[in-house]
Protein backbone atom coordinates (compact mmCIF):
# COMPACT_ATOMS: atom_id res chain seq x y z
CA UNK A 1 0.00 0.00 0.00
CA UNK A 2 3.01 2.00 0.67
CA UNK A 3 4.72 1.82 -2.97
CA UNK A 4 1.60 2.58 -4.27
CA UNK A 5 0.78 5.71 -2.23
CA UNK A 6 4.44 6.67 -3.05
CA UNK A 7 4.04 5.81 -6.86
CA UNK A 8 0.71 6.09 -7.66
CA UNK A 9 0.55 10.10 -5.65
CA UNK A 10 -1.14 11.55 -8.66
CA UNK A 11 -4.48 9.87 -8.31
CA UNK A 12 -4.41 10.17 -4.81
CA UNK A 13 -3.80 14.10 -5.13
CA UNK A 14 -6.46 13.78 -8.04
CA UNK A 15 -9.27 12.15 -5.41
CA UNK A 16 -8.10 14.58 -2.58
CA UNK A 17 -8.90 17.70 -5.05
CA UNK A 18 -11.89 16.77 -6.38
CA UNK A 19 -13.46 16.51 -2.86
CA UNK A 20 -11.71 19.65 -1.45
CA UNK A 21 -14.74 21.83 -2.12
CA UNK A 22 -16.84 19.35 -0.25
CA UNK A 23 -14.26 19.97 2.75
CA UNK A 24 -14.41 23.31 2.82
CA UNK A 25 -17.64 23.35 2.91
CA UNK A 26 -17.96 20.96 5.74
CA UNK A 27 -15.34 23.15 7.48
CA UNK A 28 -17.23 26.41 6.90
CA UNK A 29 -20.92 25.33 6.93
CA UNK A 30 -20.36 22.98 10.25
CA UNK A 31 -20.71 19.40 10.04
CA UNK A 32 -24.65 18.71 10.36
CA UNK A 33 -26.17 22.48 8.22
CA UNK A 34 -23.74 20.98 5.28
CA UNK A 35 -24.89 17.33 5.41
CA UNK A 36 -28.39 19.00 5.62
CA UNK A 37 -27.97 20.94 2.68
CA UNK A 38 -25.82 17.99 0.27
CA UNK A 39 -25.88 17.58 -2.90
CA UNK A 40 -26.38 14.01 -4.45
CA UNK A 41 -23.59 14.35 -7.01
CA UNK A 42 -21.07 14.59 -3.74
CA UNK A 43 -22.04 11.29 -2.94
CA UNK A 44 -22.05 10.24 -6.59
CA UNK A 45 -18.63 11.14 -6.34
CA UNK A 46 -17.75 9.46 -3.58
CA UNK A 47 -18.97 6.23 -4.71
CA UNK A 48 -16.65 6.83 -8.01
CA UNK A 49 -13.43 6.99 -5.71
CA UNK A 50 -14.42 3.91 -3.78
CA UNK A 51 -14.88 2.19 -6.64
CA UNK A 52 -11.95 3.68 -8.90
CA UNK A 53 -9.30 3.37 -6.48
CA UNK A 54 -9.77 -0.42 -5.11
CA UNK A 55 -10.16 -1.13 -9.47
CA UNK A 56 -6.87 0.97 -9.91
CA UNK A 57 -4.71 -0.55 -6.63
CA UNK A 58 -5.75 -4.30 -7.45
CA UNK A 59 -5.14 -3.69 -11.29
CA UNK A 60 -1.18 -2.60 -10.56
CA UNK A 61 -0.55 -4.66 -7.36
CA UNK A 62 -2.74 -7.27 -8.26
CA UNK A 63 -3.41 -7.64 -4.20
CA UNK A 64 -7.08 -9.24 -3.94
CA UNK A 65 -8.55 -10.33 -0.36
CA UNK A 66 -8.61 -13.75 0.95
CA UNK A 67 -11.84 -15.57 0.28
CA UNK A 68 -13.10 -18.13 2.64
CA UNK A 69 -15.52 -20.50 0.81
CA UNK A 70 -18.98 -21.04 2.51
CA UNK A 71 -21.28 -24.03 2.17
CA UNK A 72 -22.73 -23.21 -0.39
CA UNK A 73 -19.70 -22.20 -2.55
CA UNK A 74 -18.03 -25.78 -1.45
CA UNK A 75 -21.33 -27.56 -2.73
CA UNK A 76 -21.00 -26.81 -5.92
CA UNK A 77 -17.65 -27.07 -6.29
CA UNK A 78 -17.95 -30.73 -5.00
CA UNK A 79 -20.84 -30.85 -7.35
CA UNK A 80 -18.76 -30.46 -10.29
CA UNK A 81 -16.11 -32.42 -8.75
CA UNK A 82 -17.30 -35.34 -8.33
CA UNK A 83 -17.96 -36.44 -11.71
CA UNK A 84 -15.97 -38.13 -13.97
CA UNK A 85 -14.40 -37.55 -17.26
CA UNK A 86 -15.91 -37.43 -20.13
CA UNK A 87 -19.60 -37.31 -18.08
CA UNK A 88 -21.75 -34.75 -19.87
CA UNK A 89 -23.18 -31.11 -18.90
CA UNK A 90 -25.38 -28.63 -19.57
CA UNK A 91 -24.42 -24.76 -19.08
CA UNK A 92 -27.34 -22.53 -19.59
CA UNK A 93 -25.92 -19.17 -19.61
CA UNK A 94 -29.12 -17.03 -19.19
CA UNK A 95 -28.02 -13.47 -18.55
CA UNK A 96 -26.42 -10.23 -20.55
CA UNK A 97 -23.60 -7.83 -20.16
CA UNK A 98 -25.84 -5.52 -17.64
CA UNK A 99 -24.94 -8.04 -15.25
CA UNK A 100 -21.94 -9.68 -16.47
CA UNK A 101 -19.77 -7.85 -14.14
CA UNK A 102 -21.48 -10.08 -11.50
CA UNK A 103 -21.84 -13.72 -13.37
CA UNK A 104 -19.09 -13.61 -15.94
CA UNK A 105 -16.67 -14.63 -13.51
CA UNK A 106 -18.61 -17.47 -12.24
CA UNK A 107 -19.36 -18.42 -15.59
CA UNK A 108 -15.82 -18.50 -16.80
CA UNK A 109 -14.62 -20.43 -13.33
CA UNK A 110 -17.61 -22.56 -14.65
CA UNK A 111 -16.29 -23.24 -17.46
CA UNK A 112 -12.33 -23.85 -16.50
CA UNK A 113 -13.65 -26.20 -13.81
CA UNK A 114 -15.28 -28.12 -16.67
CA UNK A 115 -12.46 -27.81 -19.01
CA UNK A 116 -10.06 -28.80 -16.73
CA UNK A 117 -12.08 -31.98 -15.36
CA UNK A 118 -12.60 -32.91 -19.34
CA UNK A 119 -16.37 -33.00 -19.26
CA UNK A 120 -18.06 -33.01 -22.43
CA UNK A 121 -19.69 -29.24 -22.56
CA UNK A 122 -23.13 -29.00 -23.93
CA UNK A 123 -23.74 -24.92 -23.98
CA UNK A 124 -27.47 -23.28 -24.34
CA UNK A 125 -29.09 -20.02 -23.63
CA UNK A 126 -32.49 -19.10 -22.46
CA UNK A 127 -31.64 -14.92 -22.87
CA UNK A 128 -31.17 -13.63 -26.72
CA UNK A 129 -27.66 -12.35 -25.86
CA UNK A 130 -26.81 -15.49 -24.16
CA UNK A 131 -25.41 -16.74 -27.32
CA UNK A 132 -22.87 -13.83 -27.14
CA UNK A 133 -22.05 -14.41 -23.44
CA UNK A 134 -21.24 -18.32 -24.23
CA UNK A 135 -18.62 -17.23 -27.33
CA UNK A 136 -16.96 -14.75 -24.96
CA UNK A 137 -16.69 -17.56 -22.07
CA UNK A 138 -15.64 -20.23 -24.53
CA UNK A 139 -12.93 -17.47 -26.57
CA UNK A 140 -11.80 -16.88 -22.31
CA UNK A 141 -11.04 -20.35 -21.68
CA UNK A 142 -11.44 -22.73 -24.02
CA UNK A 143 -9.66 -21.22 -26.79
CA UNK A 144 -7.09 -19.06 -25.22
CA UNK A 145 -6.39 -22.12 -22.60
CA UNK A 146 -7.48 -25.69 -23.44
CA UNK A 147 -7.09 -25.08 -27.65
CA UNK A 148 -6.60 -29.07 -27.49
CA UNK A 149 -10.88 -29.04 -27.20
CA UNK A 150 -12.71 -29.94 -30.42
CA UNK A 151 -15.92 -28.22 -31.45
CA UNK A 152 -18.52 -30.70 -31.89
CA UNK A 153 -16.65 -33.82 -29.49
CA UNK A 154 -15.79 -31.73 -26.32
CA UNK A 155 -18.06 -28.73 -26.37
CA UNK A 156 -21.15 -27.70 -28.37
CA UNK A 157 -22.80 -24.35 -28.64
CA UNK A 158 -26.44 -25.29 -29.26
CA UNK A 159 -26.97 -21.13 -28.91
CA UNK A 160 -30.70 -19.58 -28.00
CA UNK A 161 -33.96 -20.63 -28.78
CA UNK A 162 -37.20 -18.46 -27.40
CA UNK A 163 -39.81 -19.34 -25.34
CA UNK A 164 -37.73 -18.93 -21.84
CA UNK A 165 -39.42 -21.81 -19.19
CA UNK A 166 -41.36 -23.70 -22.90
CA UNK A 167 -37.56 -24.31 -24.25
CA UNK A 168 -36.69 -26.25 -20.67
CA UNK A 169 -40.04 -27.79 -20.56
CA UNK A 170 -39.43 -29.15 -24.41
CA UNK A 171 -35.55 -30.25 -23.90
CA UNK A 172 -36.39 -32.22 -20.57
CA UNK A 173 -38.02 -34.68 -22.29
CA UNK A 174 -36.83 -34.19 -25.92
CA UNK A 175 -33.95 -32.24 -27.05
CA UNK A 176 -33.92 -32.74 -31.01
CA UNK A 177 -37.94 -31.18 -31.01
CA UNK A 178 -36.43 -27.96 -30.85
CA UNK A 179 -32.39 -28.01 -31.24
CA UNK A 180 -32.28 -29.33 -34.76
CA UNK A 181 -28.76 -27.70 -35.32
CA UNK A 182 -26.45 -26.00 -33.02
CA UNK A 183 -25.30 -22.34 -32.96
CA UNK A 184 -22.85 -22.89 -36.49
CA UNK A 185 -26.18 -24.29 -38.61
CA UNK A 186 -24.56 -27.79 -38.26
CA UNK A 187 -27.42 -30.61 -38.26
CA UNK A 188 -27.84 -32.24 -34.68
CA UNK A 189 -27.35 -35.77 -36.32
CA UNK A 190 -23.97 -34.87 -37.71
CA UNK A 191 -22.48 -33.60 -34.26
CA UNK A 192 -20.01 -36.66 -32.69
CA UNK A 193 -21.11 -35.24 -28.94
CA UNK A 194 -25.08 -35.36 -29.55
CA UNK A 195 -24.69 -38.84 -30.53
CA UNK A 196 -27.35 -40.45 -28.23
CA UNK A 197 -28.15 -37.56 -26.30
CA UNK A 198 -31.74 -36.89 -26.81
CA UNK A 199 -33.13 -35.06 -23.61
CA UNK A 200 -31.10 -33.44 -20.75
CA UNK A 201 -32.05 -35.28 -18.46
CA UNK A 202 -29.25 -37.40 -19.71
CA UNK A 203 -27.05 -34.34 -18.10
CA UNK A 204 -25.19 -35.70 -15.03
CA UNK A 205 -25.25 -31.52 -14.32
CA UNK A 206 -27.08 -28.72 -15.16
CA UNK A 207 -25.28 -25.20 -14.77
CA UNK A 208 -27.08 -22.63 -14.86
CA UNK A 209 -25.96 -18.74 -14.72
CA UNK A 210 -28.75 -16.79 -14.57
CA UNK A 211 -29.61 -12.79 -13.85
CA UNK A 212 -32.94 -13.20 -14.03
CA UNK A 213 -36.27 -14.27 -15.82
CA UNK A 214 -36.09 -16.94 -17.53
CA UNK A 215 -33.29 -18.37 -15.34
CA UNK A 216 -32.84 -20.87 -12.36
CA UNK A 217 -36.31 -20.59 -10.89
CA UNK A 218 -37.03 -21.71 -14.46
CA UNK A 219 -35.33 -24.29 -14.12
CA UNK A 220 -36.12 -25.66 -10.80
CA UNK A 221 -39.54 -25.54 -11.81
CA UNK A 222 -39.82 -27.10 -15.15
CA UNK A 223 -36.42 -29.26 -14.94
CA UNK A 224 -35.45 -30.64 -11.74
CA UNK A 225 -39.22 -31.23 -9.96
CA UNK A 226 -40.45 -33.55 -12.27
CA UNK A 227 -37.41 -35.25 -12.76
CA UNK A 228 -35.68 -34.81 -8.99
CA UNK A 229 -33.75 -38.25 -9.44
CA UNK A 230 -32.04 -37.60 -12.90
CA UNK A 231 -31.40 -33.78 -12.98
CA UNK A 232 -28.96 -32.02 -10.92
CA UNK A 233 -28.85 -28.31 -10.92
CA UNK A 234 -26.57 -25.65 -9.37
CA UNK A 235 -26.61 -22.00 -10.61
CA UNK A 236 -24.80 -18.96 -10.21
CA UNK A 237 -27.07 -15.80 -9.89
CA UNK A 238 -27.08 -11.97 -8.92
CA UNK A 239 -27.09 -10.59 -5.69
CA UNK A 240 -30.35 -9.52 -6.70
CA UNK A 241 -31.92 -12.70 -7.37
CA UNK A 242 -30.04 -15.10 -4.73
CA UNK A 243 -32.27 -14.81 -1.94
CA UNK A 244 -35.17 -16.20 -3.94
CA UNK A 245 -33.47 -19.25 -4.57
CA UNK A 246 -32.36 -20.13 -1.25
CA UNK A 247 -36.21 -21.98 0.02
CA UNK A 248 -34.84 -24.43 -3.05
CA UNK A 249 -31.72 -25.37 -1.29
CA UNK A 250 -30.72 -27.77 -0.98
CA UNK A 251 -33.08 -30.59 -2.33
CA UNK A 252 -33.76 -29.21 -6.09
CA UNK A 253 -30.74 -26.97 -6.20
CA UNK A 254 -27.46 -28.82 -5.11
CA UNK A 255 -25.18 -25.58 -5.00
CA UNK A 256 -25.48 -21.62 -5.82
CA UNK A 257 -22.99 -19.03 -6.15
CA UNK A 258 -24.42 -15.87 -4.96
CA UNK A 259 -23.09 -12.74 -6.42
CA UNK A 260 -19.52 -11.46 -7.17
CA UNK A 261 -18.91 -12.92 -3.63
CA UNK A 262 -20.08 -16.45 -4.51
CA UNK A 263 -17.84 -16.04 -7.37
CA UNK A 264 -14.64 -15.16 -5.82
CA UNK A 265 -15.42 -18.39 -3.47
CA UNK A 266 -15.77 -20.48 -5.81
CA UNK A 267 -12.90 -18.86 -7.89
CA UNK A 268 -10.79 -19.60 -5.07
CA UNK A 269 -11.57 -23.60 -4.89
CA UNK A 270 -11.58 -24.21 -8.46
CA UNK A 271 -7.69 -21.67 -8.85
CA UNK A 272 -6.54 -23.65 -5.53
CA UNK A 273 -7.47 -26.74 -7.24
CA UNK A 274 -6.86 -26.31 -11.25
CA UNK A 275 -4.89 -22.86 -11.39
CA UNK A 276 -1.41 -23.83 -10.74
CA UNK A 277 1.36 -22.20 -8.59
CA UNK A 278 0.21 -18.28 -10.72
CA UNK A 279 -2.84 -18.46 -12.15
CA UNK A 280 -4.09 -16.86 -15.15
CA UNK A 281 -5.32 -13.08 -13.77
CA UNK A 282 -8.72 -14.08 -16.04
CA UNK A 283 -9.64 -16.54 -13.37
CA UNK A 284 -8.80 -14.33 -10.40
CA UNK A 285 -11.99 -11.81 -11.75
CA UNK A 286 -14.28 -12.15 -9.15
CA UNK A 287 -11.60 -12.24 -6.29
CA UNK A 288 -10.42 -8.82 -7.70
CA UNK A 289 -14.03 -7.67 -7.93
CA UNK A 290 -14.48 -8.18 -4.01
CA UNK A 291 -11.94 -4.93 -3.29
CA UNK A 292 -14.36 -2.30 -4.96
CA UNK A 293 -17.18 -3.94 -3.61
CA UNK A 294 -15.27 -3.40 0.33
CA UNK A 295 -14.97 -0.19 -0.49
CA UNK A 296 -18.31 0.69 -2.13
CA UNK A 297 -20.20 -1.44 0.84
CA UNK A 298 -18.18 0.49 3.37
CA UNK A 299 -19.33 3.79 1.83
CA UNK A 300 -22.55 2.93 1.91
CA UNK A 301 -23.11 1.74 5.43
CA UNK A 302 -20.89 5.36 6.36
CA UNK A 303 -23.48 7.53 4.43
CA UNK A 304 -26.38 5.08 6.26
CA UNK A 305 -25.22 6.14 9.64
CA UNK A 306 -24.33 9.64 9.40
CA UNK A 307 -27.74 10.08 7.26
CA UNK A 308 -29.32 8.47 10.94
CA UNK A 309 -26.70 10.78 13.08
CA UNK A 310 -28.36 13.44 10.96
CA UNK A 311 -32.11 12.49 11.78
CA UNK A 312 -31.86 11.85 15.59
CA UNK A 313 -29.90 14.74 16.04
CA UNK A 314 -33.02 16.99 14.15
CA UNK A 315 -35.71 14.87 15.72
CA UNK A 316 -33.79 15.78 19.00
CA UNK A 317 -34.08 18.83 18.33
CA UNK A 318 -37.82 19.31 17.53
CA UNK A 319 -38.85 17.59 20.29
CA UNK A 320 -36.91 19.89 22.55
CA UNK A 321 -38.95 23.01 21.11
CA UNK B 1 -66.01 -16.49 -32.41
CA UNK B 2 -63.59 -14.29 -31.90
CA UNK B 3 -63.36 -14.80 -28.23
CA UNK B 4 -64.71 -18.64 -28.18
CA UNK B 5 -61.20 -19.94 -30.48
CA UNK B 6 -58.73 -18.30 -28.50
CA UNK B 7 -60.40 -19.83 -24.94
CA UNK B 8 -60.80 -22.76 -26.55
CA UNK B 9 -57.22 -22.55 -27.63
CA UNK B 10 -56.30 -21.58 -23.84
CA UNK B 11 -58.34 -24.41 -22.38
CA UNK B 12 -56.80 -26.98 -24.53
CA UNK B 13 -53.22 -25.77 -24.27
CA UNK B 14 -53.44 -25.76 -20.46
CA UNK B 15 -55.06 -28.88 -20.03
CA UNK B 16 -53.18 -31.04 -22.01
CA UNK B 17 -50.27 -29.46 -19.99
CA UNK B 18 -51.90 -30.55 -16.65
CA UNK B 19 -52.29 -33.95 -17.75
CA UNK B 20 -48.89 -34.68 -19.77
CA UNK B 21 -47.09 -34.02 -16.07
CA UNK B 22 -49.54 -36.06 -14.12
CA UNK B 23 -49.78 -39.31 -16.81
CA UNK B 24 -46.18 -40.34 -18.30
CA UNK B 25 -48.61 -41.77 -21.17
CA UNK B 26 -49.62 -38.73 -22.36
CA UNK B 27 -46.18 -36.83 -22.52
CA UNK B 28 -46.05 -35.99 -26.42
CA UNK B 29 -49.11 -33.86 -25.49
CA UNK B 30 -47.29 -31.57 -23.17
CA UNK B 31 -44.16 -31.52 -25.64
CA UNK B 32 -46.49 -30.67 -28.55
CA UNK B 33 -48.08 -27.66 -26.81
CA UNK B 34 -44.92 -26.32 -25.58
CA UNK B 35 -43.12 -26.44 -29.09
CA UNK B 36 -46.30 -24.60 -30.32
CA UNK B 37 -45.68 -21.73 -27.44
CA UNK B 38 -42.16 -21.77 -28.44
CA UNK B 39 -43.08 -20.81 -32.32
CA UNK B 40 -45.56 -18.10 -30.57
CA UNK B 41 -42.86 -17.07 -28.87
CA UNK B 42 -40.34 -16.46 -31.62
CA UNK B 43 -43.28 -15.03 -33.14
CA UNK B 44 -44.08 -12.32 -30.53
CA UNK B 45 -40.54 -11.04 -31.35
CA UNK B 46 -42.06 -9.90 -34.67
CA UNK B 47 -44.60 -8.25 -33.21
CA UNK B 48 -42.24 -6.89 -30.23
CA UNK B 49 -40.43 -5.19 -32.86
CA UNK B 50 -43.83 -3.65 -34.68
CA UNK B 51 -45.18 -2.43 -31.30
CA UNK B 52 -41.78 -1.06 -30.95
CA UNK B 53 -41.59 0.76 -33.98
CA UNK B 54 -45.30 2.18 -33.91
CA UNK B 55 -44.96 3.61 -30.60
CA UNK B 56 -41.57 5.02 -31.39
CA UNK B 57 -42.70 6.67 -34.56
CA UNK B 58 -46.24 8.13 -33.33
CA UNK B 59 -43.70 9.61 -30.59
CA UNK B 60 -41.66 11.22 -33.65
CA UNK B 61 -44.40 12.26 -36.02
CA UNK B 62 -46.24 14.00 -33.07
CA UNK B 63 -43.03 15.83 -32.06
CA UNK B 64 -43.52 14.54 -28.35
CA UNK B 65 -41.50 15.09 -25.57
CA UNK B 66 -38.08 13.79 -25.78
CA UNK B 67 -39.11 12.19 -29.68
CA UNK B 68 -35.33 12.49 -30.09
CA UNK B 69 -34.71 9.41 -27.77
CA UNK B 70 -37.31 8.03 -30.19
CA UNK B 71 -35.34 8.61 -33.10
CA UNK B 72 -32.71 6.85 -31.77
CA UNK B 73 -34.32 4.17 -30.83
CA UNK B 74 -35.30 3.48 -34.38
CA UNK B 75 -32.94 4.61 -36.08
CA UNK B 76 -30.27 1.87 -33.96
CA UNK B 77 -33.75 -0.73 -34.40
CA UNK B 78 -33.53 -0.91 -37.99
CA UNK B 79 -29.90 -0.23 -38.26
CA UNK B 80 -29.11 -3.26 -36.30
CA UNK B 81 -32.31 -5.29 -37.68
CA UNK B 82 -30.67 -4.81 -41.16
CA UNK B 83 -26.77 -5.65 -40.25
CA UNK B 84 -28.29 -8.71 -38.75
CA UNK B 85 -30.85 -9.86 -41.57
CA UNK B 86 -28.53 -8.96 -44.29
CA UNK B 87 -24.96 -10.14 -42.50
CA UNK B 88 -23.33 -7.28 -43.39
CA UNK B 89 -19.20 -8.14 -43.00
CA UNK B 90 -20.08 -11.79 -42.50
CA UNK B 91 -17.22 -14.15 -44.74
CA UNK B 92 -19.21 -17.64 -45.41
CA UNK B 93 -19.12 -20.65 -42.95
CA UNK B 94 -16.07 -23.05 -43.45
CA UNK B 95 -18.88 -25.85 -43.84
CA UNK B 96 -20.76 -23.89 -46.70
CA UNK B 97 -18.17 -22.09 -48.29
CA UNK B 98 -20.09 -21.52 -51.42
CA UNK B 99 -22.77 -19.98 -49.88
CA UNK B 100 -22.15 -16.21 -48.90
CA UNK B 101 -24.76 -15.82 -46.17
CA UNK B 102 -23.87 -18.95 -44.52
CA UNK B 103 -21.54 -17.39 -41.80
CA UNK B 104 -22.99 -16.79 -38.49
CA UNK B 105 -24.41 -12.67 -37.81
CA UNK B 106 -21.99 -13.07 -34.67
CA UNK B 107 -19.38 -13.69 -36.49
CA UNK B 108 -16.40 -11.62 -34.97
CA UNK B 109 -15.56 -8.56 -37.43
CA UNK B 110 -19.08 -8.33 -38.80
CA UNK B 111 -21.41 -5.13 -38.61
CA UNK B 112 -23.48 -7.09 -36.10
CA UNK B 113 -20.69 -7.86 -33.95
CA UNK B 114 -19.24 -4.53 -34.15
CA UNK B 115 -22.68 -2.95 -33.07
CA UNK B 116 -22.67 -5.38 -30.09
CA UNK B 117 -19.27 -4.85 -28.92
CA UNK B 118 -19.02 -1.17 -29.24
CA UNK B 119 -22.47 -0.37 -28.77
CA UNK B 120 -24.26 -2.46 -26.87
CA UNK B 121 -22.50 -4.06 -24.59
CA UNK B 122 -20.78 -1.35 -22.79
CA UNK B 123 -24.30 0.82 -22.77
CA UNK B 124 -26.38 -2.02 -20.55
CA UNK B 125 -23.02 -2.68 -18.60
CA UNK B 126 -22.98 1.43 -18.25
CA UNK B 127 -27.08 1.47 -17.23
CA UNK B 128 -26.86 -1.39 -14.80
CA UNK B 129 -23.45 0.03 -13.09
CA UNK B 130 -25.20 3.21 -12.84
CA UNK B 131 -27.35 1.53 -9.89
CA UNK B 132 -24.21 2.02 -7.24
CA UNK B 133 -24.20 5.77 -7.33
CA UNK B 134 -28.35 5.81 -6.90
CA UNK B 135 -27.90 3.23 -4.06
CA UNK B 136 -25.56 4.98 -2.56
CA UNK B 137 -27.50 8.47 -2.58
CA UNK B 138 -31.00 6.36 -2.15
CA UNK B 139 -28.70 5.18 1.60
CA UNK B 140 -28.37 8.40 2.48
CA UNK B 141 -31.37 10.29 2.24
CA UNK B 142 -34.24 7.57 2.72
CA UNK B 143 -33.09 4.81 4.84
CA UNK B 144 -34.01 5.92 8.56
CA UNK B 145 -34.17 4.11 11.15
CA UNK B 146 -38.41 5.80 12.09
CA UNK B 147 -39.63 2.58 14.27
CA UNK B 148 -38.36 -0.83 15.14
CA UNK B 149 -39.23 -2.32 12.15
CA UNK B 150 -36.82 0.14 10.25
CA UNK B 151 -34.06 -0.28 12.87
CA UNK B 152 -34.40 -4.10 12.43
CA UNK B 153 -34.43 -3.81 8.16
CA UNK B 154 -30.83 -1.41 8.96
CA UNK B 155 -29.40 -3.56 11.52
CA UNK B 156 -29.92 -7.01 8.99
CA UNK B 157 -28.97 -4.49 5.88
CA UNK B 158 -25.09 -3.77 7.44
CA UNK B 159 -24.52 -7.53 8.65
CA UNK B 160 -25.45 -8.66 5.20
CA UNK B 161 -23.56 -5.48 3.75
CA UNK B 162 -20.50 -6.44 5.71
CA UNK B 163 -21.42 -10.31 5.68
CA UNK B 164 -20.44 -9.91 1.56
CA UNK B 165 -17.02 -8.49 2.33
CA UNK B 166 -13.84 -9.33 3.88
CA UNK B 167 -14.66 -6.32 6.22
CA UNK B 168 -17.11 -8.61 8.08
CA UNK B 169 -14.55 -11.35 8.03
CA UNK B 170 -11.48 -8.82 9.63
CA UNK B 171 -14.12 -7.19 11.99
CA UNK B 172 -14.96 -10.14 13.81
CA UNK B 173 -12.06 -12.74 13.02
CA UNK B 174 -11.45 -11.93 17.16
CA UNK B 175 -14.12 -14.32 17.89
CA UNK B 176 -11.98 -17.22 17.97
CA UNK B 177 -11.59 -20.55 20.08
CA UNK B 178 -7.69 -19.87 19.58
CA UNK B 179 -7.89 -16.37 21.23
CA UNK B 180 -10.04 -18.21 24.36
CA UNK B 181 -11.60 -21.21 25.12
CA UNK B 182 -15.34 -19.67 25.51
CA UNK B 183 -15.16 -17.98 22.06
CA UNK B 184 -16.25 -21.67 21.31
CA UNK B 185 -19.65 -20.86 22.15
CA UNK B 186 -19.61 -17.60 20.21
CA UNK B 187 -18.34 -18.26 16.80
CA UNK B 188 -22.19 -17.78 15.51
CA UNK B 189 -21.56 -14.01 16.57
CA UNK B 190 -18.88 -13.21 13.60
CA UNK B 191 -20.79 -11.37 10.89
CA UNK B 192 -19.81 -14.26 8.23
CA UNK B 193 -22.06 -16.86 10.04
CA UNK B 194 -24.73 -14.23 11.41
CA UNK B 195 -24.86 -13.64 7.53
CA UNK B 196 -25.42 -17.28 6.60
CA UNK B 197 -27.83 -17.13 9.47
CA UNK B 198 -30.24 -14.14 8.31
CA UNK B 199 -30.06 -15.76 4.79
CA UNK B 200 -30.96 -19.45 5.19
CA UNK B 201 -33.12 -18.89 8.16
CA UNK B 202 -35.14 -15.38 8.35
CA UNK B 203 -34.87 -15.10 4.18
CA UNK B 204 -35.85 -18.67 3.63
CA UNK B 205 -38.47 -18.85 5.70
CA UNK B 206 -39.89 -15.21 4.60
CA UNK B 207 -39.41 -16.54 0.79
CA UNK B 208 -41.33 -19.75 1.19
CA UNK B 209 -44.42 -18.25 3.01
CA UNK B 210 -44.68 -15.62 -0.06
CA UNK B 211 -43.80 -18.73 -2.72
CA UNK B 212 -46.79 -20.77 -1.32
CA UNK B 213 -48.58 -17.69 -1.45
CA UNK B 214 -48.49 -17.00 -4.66
CA UNK B 215 -48.64 -20.54 -6.12
CA UNK B 216 -52.05 -20.95 -4.49
CA UNK B 217 -52.94 -17.49 -6.22
CA UNK B 218 -51.61 -18.85 -9.69
CA UNK B 219 -53.38 -22.04 -9.37
CA UNK B 220 -56.79 -20.12 -8.25
CA UNK B 221 -56.24 -17.56 -11.47
CA UNK B 222 -54.71 -20.56 -14.04
CA UNK B 223 -57.78 -22.01 -12.94
CA UNK B 224 -60.11 -19.36 -13.79
CA UNK B 225 -58.22 -18.81 -17.00
CA UNK B 226 -58.45 -22.51 -18.38
CA UNK B 227 -61.90 -22.60 -17.27
CA UNK B 228 -62.88 -19.36 -19.33
CA UNK B 229 -63.98 -17.32 -16.13
CA UNK B 230 -61.32 -14.71 -16.15
CA UNK B 231 -61.20 -13.50 -19.60
CA UNK B 232 -59.48 -10.26 -18.67
CA UNK B 233 -56.27 -11.58 -20.54
CA UNK B 234 -57.89 -11.55 -24.16
CA UNK B 235 -58.60 -8.03 -23.93
CA UNK B 236 -61.65 -5.56 -23.74
CA UNK B 237 -62.36 -5.61 -27.53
Amino acid sequence: MGAFLRDEWWIMLLAAASLAPLVRRFAGEGFFPALRTLDRRWIFLLMFWSVLLPIYYIGLTGQTFPEVPSALSQATFDEIERLQEGDPILLSFDYDPASEGELGPMATAFVKHAAAKGLRMYFMALWPVGAQMIDDTIARVIHTDYPELVYGQDYVNLGFKSGNEGVIKVIVTNLRELYTTDVRGTAIRDIPMMEGITNIQQMRLVINVSAGYAGTKEWVQYAVTPFPDRIRLVAGSTGVQAPLLYPYIPGQLAGLLGAIKGAAEYEKLVVDAYGGPNPDPRYLEGLRRMGPQLVAHLLIITLIVVANVLYLADRRREMRR
Amino acid sequence: MKRTIPLLITALGGFALIVAYFIPHTQSWGEQVAVWFDVLASLAFVLGGANLLKIHLKHVSDRARGWGYSAIVIGSFLATLFVGLIKVGVSPAAQSPDYAWSGSYRQIGSAFWFGYEYGFQPLTATMFALLAFYIASAAFRAFRAKNLEAVLLLGTAFIILLGRTFAGVALTSWIDPANWEGFRYLTWLRIENLTVFVMSVFNTAGNRAIMIGIALGIVATSLRVLLGIDRSYLGKD
